[in-house]
Protein backbone atom coordinates (compact mmCIF):
# COMPACT_ATOMS: atom_id res chain seq x y z
CA UNK A 1 0.00 0.00 0.00
CA UNK A 2 1.44 3.53 -0.71
CA UNK A 3 2.45 5.12 2.13
CA UNK A 4 3.95 9.25 2.89
CA UNK A 5 7.41 8.66 4.11
CA UNK A 6 8.12 10.35 7.70
CA UNK A 7 11.57 12.10 7.98
CA UNK A 8 13.09 12.24 10.70
CA UNK A 9 15.22 14.98 11.98
CA UNK A 10 16.44 14.64 15.81
CA UNK A 11 13.41 15.62 17.90
CA UNK A 12 11.60 17.04 14.18
CA UNK A 13 9.26 14.76 12.22
CA UNK A 14 9.49 15.78 8.65
CA UNK A 15 6.56 15.05 6.21
CA UNK A 16 6.66 16.16 2.78
CA UNK A 17 2.88 15.24 0.43
CA UNK A 18 4.26 14.82 -2.94
CA UNK A 19 1.59 12.83 -4.29
CA UNK A 20 -2.56 13.69 -4.96
CA UNK A 21 -4.02 12.90 -1.45
CA UNK A 22 -6.90 10.70 -1.21
CA UNK A 23 -9.02 9.77 1.66
CA UNK A 24 -7.60 6.48 2.78
CA UNK A 25 -3.48 7.94 2.07
CA UNK A 26 -4.77 10.73 4.31
CA UNK A 27 -5.76 8.41 7.16
CA UNK A 28 -2.66 5.88 6.90
CA UNK A 29 -0.67 9.54 7.55
CA UNK A 30 -2.49 10.34 10.04
CA UNK A 31 -2.38 6.77 11.51
CA UNK A 32 1.67 6.86 11.05
CA UNK A 33 2.60 9.93 12.45
CA UNK A 34 0.94 9.70 15.22
CA UNK A 35 2.17 6.17 16.12
CA UNK A 36 5.79 8.08 15.40
CA UNK A 37 5.46 10.88 17.81
CA UNK A 38 4.80 8.57 20.52
CA UNK A 39 7.29 6.08 19.54
CA UNK A 40 10.26 8.45 19.02
CA UNK A 41 9.50 10.87 21.05
CA UNK A 42 9.23 14.22 18.40
CA UNK A 43 8.48 17.38 19.31
CA UNK A 44 7.82 18.62 16.51
CA UNK A 45 5.80 18.05 13.18
CA UNK A 46 6.67 19.98 10.30
CA UNK A 47 4.17 19.46 7.08
CA UNK A 48 5.17 20.55 3.33
CA UNK A 49 2.59 20.76 0.96
CA UNK A 50 4.06 22.94 -1.42
CA UNK A 51 3.75 20.23 -3.64
CA UNK A 52 -0.48 20.19 -2.98
CA UNK A 53 -2.59 21.45 -5.72
CA UNK A 54 -5.77 20.07 -4.80
CA UNK A 55 -6.79 19.75 -1.31
CA UNK A 56 -10.56 18.72 -0.47
CA UNK A 57 -12.79 19.68 2.72
CA UNK A 58 -11.55 15.74 4.25
CA UNK A 59 -8.12 16.95 3.71
CA UNK A 60 -8.39 19.93 5.55
CA UNK A 61 -10.11 18.14 8.58
CA UNK A 62 -7.17 15.66 8.61
CA UNK A 63 -4.56 18.56 8.41
CA UNK A 64 -6.52 20.04 11.62
CA UNK A 65 -6.45 16.64 13.45
CA UNK A 66 -3.18 15.82 12.92
CA UNK A 67 -2.41 19.45 14.29
CA UNK A 68 -4.45 18.41 17.51
CA UNK A 69 -3.22 15.51 17.77
CA UNK A 70 0.16 16.29 17.46
CA UNK A 71 -0.60 18.80 20.20
CA UNK A 72 -1.92 16.00 22.96
CA UNK A 73 1.54 14.28 22.25
CA UNK A 74 2.93 16.94 23.51
CA UNK A 75 4.47 18.08 19.71
CA UNK A 76 3.90 21.41 17.81
CA UNK A 77 2.90 21.17 14.42
CA UNK A 78 3.68 23.41 11.61
CA UNK A 79 2.40 23.45 7.95
CA UNK A 80 4.16 25.06 5.66
CA UNK A 81 4.07 26.09 1.81
CA UNK A 82 0.30 26.30 1.38
CA UNK A 83 -0.56 27.37 -2.71
CA UNK A 84 -2.66 30.38 -2.83
CA UNK A 85 -5.03 28.40 -4.60
CA UNK A 86 -5.59 25.80 -1.91
CA UNK A 87 -5.57 28.60 0.38
CA UNK A 88 -8.43 30.24 -1.53
CA UNK A 89 -10.30 26.81 -1.53
CA UNK A 90 -9.94 26.08 2.15
CA UNK A 91 -11.21 29.66 2.92
CA UNK A 92 -14.16 29.43 0.52
CA UNK A 93 -14.80 25.89 1.88
CA UNK A 94 -14.87 27.60 5.47
CA UNK A 95 -12.46 25.86 7.25
CA UNK A 96 -9.80 28.15 8.01
CA UNK A 97 -8.20 25.44 9.97
CA UNK A 98 -8.06 27.00 13.57
CA UNK A 99 -5.00 25.96 15.59
CA UNK A 100 -2.94 24.80 13.14
CA UNK A 101 0.24 27.24 12.59
CA UNK A 102 0.95 27.71 9.44
CA UNK A 103 4.32 29.18 7.58
CA UNK A 104 5.78 30.39 3.92
CA UNK A 105 8.13 27.47 3.29
CA UNK A 106 10.00 24.93 5.10
CA UNK A 107 13.00 27.29 6.29
CA UNK A 108 10.54 29.74 8.04
CA UNK A 109 8.50 26.79 9.44
CA UNK A 110 11.39 25.08 10.83
CA UNK A 111 12.59 28.84 12.74
CA UNK A 112 8.64 28.83 14.26
CA UNK A 113 8.73 25.41 15.12
CA UNK A 114 12.37 25.76 16.94
CA UNK A 115 10.94 28.74 18.96
CA UNK A 116 7.17 27.34 19.67
CA UNK A 117 9.14 23.93 20.89
CA UNK A 118 11.44 26.09 23.27
CA UNK A 119 8.15 28.28 24.98
CA UNK A 120 7.00 24.78 25.20
CA UNK A 121 9.83 23.23 26.91
CA UNK A 122 10.07 26.60 28.92
CA UNK A 123 6.34 26.20 30.30
CA UNK A 124 6.75 23.17 31.46
CA UNK A 125 10.17 24.61 33.46
CA UNK A 126 8.05 27.20 34.86
CA UNK A 127 5.48 24.87 36.43
CA UNK A 128 8.29 22.39 37.67
CA UNK A 129 9.71 25.07 39.32
CA UNK A 130 6.44 25.78 41.11
CA UNK A 131 5.95 22.50 42.65
CA UNK B 1 -40.00 34.98 -63.58
CA UNK B 2 -38.81 34.27 -60.23
CA UNK B 3 -39.66 37.23 -57.82
CA UNK B 4 -36.39 38.36 -56.68
CA UNK B 5 -35.21 38.70 -60.30
CA UNK B 6 -36.84 41.84 -60.42
CA UNK B 7 -35.06 43.25 -57.66
CA UNK B 8 -31.88 41.51 -58.90
CA UNK B 9 -32.76 44.02 -62.28
CA UNK B 10 -32.84 46.61 -60.41
CA UNK B 11 -29.55 46.49 -58.68
CA UNK B 12 -27.69 45.61 -61.65
CA UNK B 13 -28.27 49.43 -62.34
CA UNK B 14 -26.65 50.61 -59.20
CA UNK B 15 -25.68 54.32 -59.91
CA UNK B 16 -28.95 55.88 -59.30
CA UNK B 17 -29.94 53.67 -56.32
CA UNK B 18 -26.49 54.59 -54.75
CA UNK B 19 -27.21 58.40 -55.05
CA UNK B 20 -30.22 57.85 -53.83
CA UNK B 21 -29.28 56.09 -50.65
CA UNK B 22 -26.32 58.54 -50.17
CA UNK B 23 -28.43 61.54 -50.17
CA UNK B 24 -30.94 59.76 -47.76
CA UNK B 25 -28.24 58.67 -45.32
CA UNK B 26 -26.90 62.03 -46.01
CA UNK B 27 -29.74 63.40 -44.94
CA UNK B 28 -30.33 61.43 -41.68
CA UNK B 29 -27.06 62.11 -40.60
CA UNK B 30 -26.80 65.75 -41.24
CA UNK B 31 -25.71 66.23 -37.47
CA UNK B 32 -23.20 63.92 -37.85
CA UNK B 33 -20.87 64.99 -40.68
CA UNK B 34 -18.33 65.39 -38.88
CA UNK B 35 -18.21 61.63 -38.01
CA UNK B 36 -18.41 60.57 -41.05
CA UNK B 37 -18.07 62.11 -44.96
CA UNK B 38 -20.26 61.80 -47.90
CA UNK B 39 -17.61 60.01 -49.86
CA UNK B 40 -17.32 57.18 -47.15
CA UNK B 41 -20.86 56.46 -47.07
CA UNK B 42 -20.82 55.94 -50.91
CA UNK B 43 -17.75 53.89 -50.28
CA UNK B 44 -20.04 51.82 -48.11
CA UNK B 45 -22.64 51.56 -49.84
CA UNK B 46 -21.20 51.05 -52.90
CA UNK B 47 -19.54 47.58 -51.54
CA UNK B 48 -22.89 46.80 -49.76
CA UNK B 49 -24.87 46.81 -52.83
CA UNK B 50 -22.57 44.87 -55.50
CA UNK B 51 -22.73 42.41 -52.56
CA UNK B 52 -26.02 42.68 -52.06
CA UNK B 53 -26.86 42.30 -55.80
CA UNK B 54 -24.47 39.01 -55.88
CA UNK B 55 -26.01 37.66 -52.61
CA UNK B 56 -29.81 38.18 -53.82
CA UNK B 57 -28.79 36.42 -57.11
CA UNK B 58 -28.43 33.26 -55.59
CA UNK B 59 -32.03 33.31 -55.28
CA UNK B 60 -32.23 33.15 -51.29
CA UNK B 61 -33.92 35.69 -50.06
CA UNK B 62 -35.56 34.64 -47.05
CA UNK B 63 -32.45 33.33 -44.91
CA UNK B 64 -29.75 35.95 -44.93
CA UNK B 65 -27.48 33.13 -42.52
CA UNK B 66 -26.47 31.72 -45.76
CA UNK B 67 -22.71 31.49 -47.37
CA UNK B 68 -24.05 32.96 -50.02
CA UNK B 69 -25.07 36.43 -47.93
CA UNK B 70 -21.84 35.94 -45.91
CA UNK B 71 -19.53 38.57 -48.22
CA UNK B 72 -22.84 41.48 -47.77
CA UNK B 73 -22.96 40.35 -43.88
CA UNK B 74 -19.47 40.67 -43.34
CA UNK B 75 -19.74 44.58 -44.78
CA UNK B 76 -22.65 45.14 -42.33
CA UNK B 77 -20.44 43.80 -39.55
CA UNK B 78 -17.67 46.07 -40.04
CA UNK B 79 -19.73 49.06 -40.78
CA UNK B 80 -21.94 48.52 -37.72
CA UNK B 81 -18.91 47.77 -35.68
CA UNK B 82 -17.08 51.18 -36.82
CA UNK B 83 -20.09 53.34 -36.49
CA UNK B 84 -20.29 52.11 -32.57
CA UNK B 85 -17.09 52.83 -31.95
CA UNK B 86 -17.49 55.97 -33.46
CA UNK B 87 -20.55 56.52 -30.83
CA UNK B 88 -23.54 56.69 -33.46
CA UNK B 89 -26.47 55.56 -31.88
CA UNK B 90 -28.46 52.54 -32.60
CA UNK B 91 -30.96 53.87 -34.70
CA UNK B 92 -28.34 56.26 -36.80
CA UNK B 93 -26.45 52.32 -37.55
CA UNK B 94 -29.38 51.13 -38.19
CA UNK B 95 -30.64 53.42 -40.91
CA UNK B 96 -27.85 52.54 -42.61
CA UNK B 97 -29.75 49.62 -43.98
CA UNK B 98 -33.16 51.14 -43.97
CA UNK B 99 -32.58 53.72 -45.71
CA UNK B 100 -32.05 51.76 -48.81
CA UNK B 101 -35.64 50.97 -48.65
CA UNK B 102 -36.83 54.19 -50.15
CA UNK B 103 -34.57 54.00 -53.32
CA UNK B 104 -35.36 50.34 -54.20
CA UNK B 105 -39.23 50.97 -53.79
CA UNK B 106 -38.93 53.75 -56.11
CA UNK B 107 -37.16 51.61 -58.35
CA UNK B 108 -39.57 48.37 -58.17
CA UNK B 109 -42.20 50.68 -58.54
CA UNK B 110 -40.92 51.59 -61.63
CA UNK B 111 -40.31 48.62 -62.78
CA UNK B 112 -43.58 47.17 -62.17
CA UNK B 113 -46.05 49.63 -62.55
CA UNK B 114 -48.00 47.74 -64.86
CA UNK B 115 -48.43 44.93 -62.57
CA UNK B 116 -49.57 45.81 -59.09
CA UNK B 117 -49.95 42.39 -58.28
CA UNK B 118 -46.10 41.23 -58.64
CA UNK B 119 -45.36 44.72 -57.13
CA UNK B 120 -46.92 43.67 -53.72
CA UNK B 121 -45.31 40.32 -54.39
CA UNK B 122 -41.88 42.06 -55.01
CA UNK B 123 -42.15 44.66 -51.84
CA UNK B 124 -43.00 42.56 -49.44
CA UNK B 125 -39.97 40.10 -50.37
CA UNK B 126 -37.91 43.14 -49.91
CA UNK B 127 -38.97 45.14 -47.17
CA UNK B 128 -38.66 41.49 -44.86
CA UNK B 129 -35.23 41.10 -46.60
CA UNK B 130 -34.39 44.66 -45.36
CA UNK B 131 -35.54 44.83 -42.26
CA UNK B 132 -33.74 41.38 -41.57
CA UNK B 133 -30.00 43.16 -42.58
CA UNK B 134 -31.48 46.10 -40.34
CA UNK B 135 -32.37 43.45 -37.43
CA UNK B 136 -28.67 42.12 -37.88
CA UNK B 137 -27.11 44.90 -37.69
CA UNK B 138 -28.51 46.24 -34.74
CA UNK B 139 -27.47 42.81 -33.62
CA UNK B 140 -23.58 43.32 -34.46
CA UNK B 141 -24.23 47.46 -33.19
CA UNK B 142 -25.08 45.65 -29.52
CA UNK B 143 -22.42 42.98 -29.78
CA UNK B 144 -19.34 45.74 -30.16
CA UNK B 145 -20.52 47.77 -27.50
CA UNK B 146 -20.46 44.91 -25.01
CA UNK B 147 -17.23 44.26 -26.07
CA UNK B 148 -16.05 47.51 -25.36
CA UNK B 149 -17.92 47.21 -21.98
CA UNK B 150 -16.71 43.74 -21.15
CA UNK B 151 -12.82 45.47 -22.04
CA UNK B 152 -13.15 48.49 -19.85
CA UNK B 153 -14.45 46.19 -17.04
CA UNK B 154 -11.04 44.06 -17.46
CA UNK B 155 -9.44 47.04 -17.66
CA UNK B 156 -10.93 48.95 -14.49
CA UNK B 157 -9.74 45.53 -12.86
CA UNK B 158 -6.61 45.78 -13.41
CA UNK B 159 -5.91 49.35 -12.79
CA UNK B 160 -7.54 48.94 -9.18
CA UNK B 161 -5.33 45.63 -7.63
CA UNK B 162 -1.92 46.70 -7.14
CA UNK B 163 0.10 44.98 -4.75
CA UNK B 164 3.25 46.60 -3.59
CA UNK B 165 6.51 45.77 -1.65
CA UNK B 166 7.06 48.12 0.86
CA UNK B 167 10.00 46.84 2.12
CA UNK B 168 12.28 43.41 2.75
CA UNK B 169 8.78 41.12 3.45
CA UNK B 170 6.17 43.69 3.84
CA UNK B 171 3.74 44.18 1.20
CA UNK B 172 0.87 46.81 0.99
CA UNK B 173 -2.44 46.64 -1.07
CA UNK B 174 -4.33 49.67 -1.63
CA UNK B 175 -7.92 49.18 -2.21
CA UNK B 176 -9.65 51.83 -3.83
CA UNK B 177 -13.55 51.60 -4.78
CA UNK B 178 -16.13 49.63 -3.78
CA UNK B 179 -15.24 45.75 -2.86
CA UNK B 180 -17.62 43.03 -4.76
CA UNK B 181 -17.03 39.36 -4.95
CA UNK B 182 -15.46 39.36 -8.38
CA UNK B 183 -12.92 42.20 -7.20
CA UNK B 184 -12.13 40.92 -4.10
CA UNK B 185 -11.29 37.62 -5.49
CA UNK B 186 -8.39 38.81 -7.84
CA UNK B 187 -7.40 41.14 -5.27
CA UNK B 188 -7.24 38.08 -3.09
CA UNK B 189 -5.22 35.65 -5.70
CA UNK B 190 -2.74 38.60 -6.50
CA UNK B 191 -1.46 39.27 -2.68
CA UNK B 192 -1.60 35.34 -2.27
CA UNK B 193 0.69 35.20 -5.48
CA UNK B 194 2.40 37.90 -4.74
CA UNK B 195 3.64 36.29 -0.96
CA UNK B 196 4.43 33.54 -2.73
CA UNK B 197 6.71 35.49 -4.95
CA UNK B 198 8.43 37.77 -2.07
CA UNK B 199 7.99 35.15 0.61
CA UNK B 200 6.82 38.36 2.28
CA UNK B 201 5.29 37.70 5.85
CA UNK B 202 3.18 40.79 6.24
CA UNK B 203 0.71 42.08 4.19
CA UNK B 204 -1.28 45.87 4.57
CA UNK B 205 -4.37 46.20 3.25
CA UNK B 206 -5.17 49.46 3.40
CA UNK B 207 -9.14 50.59 2.26
CA UNK B 208 -8.76 54.22 2.79
CA UNK B 209 -10.16 54.48 -0.81
CA UNK B 210 -13.46 51.94 -0.03
CA UNK B 211 -16.14 54.59 0.26
CA UNK B 212 -18.41 52.15 2.65
CA UNK B 213 -17.77 48.82 3.94
CA UNK B 214 -20.48 46.41 4.56
CA UNK B 215 -21.48 42.81 5.39
CA UNK B 216 -20.23 41.08 2.25
CA UNK B 217 -17.01 43.61 1.64
CA UNK B 218 -16.07 42.51 5.64
CA UNK B 219 -16.77 38.90 5.11
CA UNK B 220 -14.24 39.16 1.88
CA UNK B 221 -11.94 41.61 3.69
CA UNK B 222 -11.87 38.27 6.43
CA UNK B 223 -11.27 35.86 3.71
CA UNK B 224 -8.60 37.59 2.20
CA UNK B 225 -6.70 37.76 5.39
CA UNK B 226 -7.91 34.03 6.28
CA UNK B 227 -6.39 32.67 3.44
CA UNK B 228 -3.00 34.62 3.81
CA UNK B 229 -2.91 33.10 7.40
CA UNK B 230 -3.23 29.49 6.05
CA UNK B 231 -0.08 30.50 4.18
CA UNK B 232 2.24 31.77 6.79
CA UNK B 233 1.51 35.20 6.39
CA UNK B 234 -0.39 37.94 8.53
CA UNK B 235 -2.65 40.71 7.02
CA UNK B 236 -2.77 44.26 8.91
CA UNK B 237 -5.64 46.13 7.67
CA UNK B 238 -5.36 49.54 7.63
CA UNK B 239 -6.97 52.88 6.73
CA UNK B 240 -10.44 52.26 8.97
CA UNK B 241 -12.14 55.79 8.66
CA UNK B 242 -14.17 56.76 11.31
CA UNK B 243 -16.96 56.17 9.95
CA UNK B 244 -16.18 52.69 8.61
CA UNK B 245 -15.14 51.94 12.52
CA UNK B 246 -18.59 52.47 13.25
CA UNK B 247 -20.60 50.73 11.07
CA UNK B 248 -18.54 47.63 11.31
CA UNK B 249 -19.46 47.64 15.01
CA UNK B 250 -22.88 48.29 14.06
CA UNK B 251 -23.05 45.70 11.47
CA UNK B 252 -21.29 42.89 13.73
CA UNK B 253 -18.64 42.19 12.45
CA UNK B 254 -16.15 40.59 14.16
CA UNK B 255 -12.33 42.40 13.36
CA UNK B 256 -11.09 41.01 16.53
CA UNK B 257 -9.00 38.29 15.01
CA UNK B 258 -7.55 40.91 12.72
CA UNK B 259 -4.86 43.85 13.55
CA UNK B 260 -6.15 46.74 12.29
CA UNK B 261 -5.60 50.09 12.29
CA UNK B 262 -6.22 53.66 11.59
CA UNK B 263 -3.67 54.62 8.97
CA UNK B 264 -0.86 53.16 6.69
CA UNK B 265 1.63 54.96 8.54
CA UNK B 266 0.75 53.06 11.92
CA UNK B 267 0.22 49.81 10.19
CA UNK B 268 3.65 49.65 8.82
CA UNK B 269 5.21 50.85 12.07
CA UNK B 270 3.69 47.82 13.55
CA UNK B 271 5.12 45.77 10.54
CA UNK B 272 8.71 46.59 10.67
CA UNK B 273 8.30 46.14 14.67
CA UNK B 274 7.20 42.65 13.96
CA UNK B 275 9.95 42.06 12.07
CA UNK B 276 12.48 43.63 14.25
CA UNK B 277 13.54 46.63 11.88
CA UNK B 278 14.04 49.66 13.42
CA UNK B 279 14.98 52.85 12.06
CA UNK B 280 16.63 55.60 13.30
CA UNK B 281 17.24 59.39 12.20
CA UNK B 282 20.69 60.28 11.24
CA UNK B 283 22.55 62.85 13.17
CA UNK B 284 23.04 66.19 11.36
CA UNK B 285 26.41 66.69 10.62
CA UNK B 286 28.10 69.38 12.45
Amino acid sequence: MERIPILRMGDILLVTIQVDMYDRLAMTLQDDLTTRIAENGARGVLIDISSLDVVDSFMGRILSNISLMASVLDAATVVVGMQPAVAITLVELGLSLQGVKTALNVGRGMTLLRAMIESRTEETEDVGREE
Amino acid sequence: MPVSSHLYTILSNQAPILTAWVAEQTSALADRSDLITASELEAQGKEFLSLMQTAVQSGNLDDIQTPAWEPARDVLSSVSRSRALQGFTPSETANFVFSLKKPLFVRLQDELKNDPAALVGELWTTTTLLDKLGLFTTEVYQKSREQVIARQQQELLELSTPVVKLWDGILAVPLIGTLDSVRTQIVMESLLQKIVDTGSELAIIDITGVPTVDILTAQHLLKAVSAARLMGADCIISGISPQIAQTIVRLGVDLATVTTKANMADAFRTALQRLNITFTRAQPKA
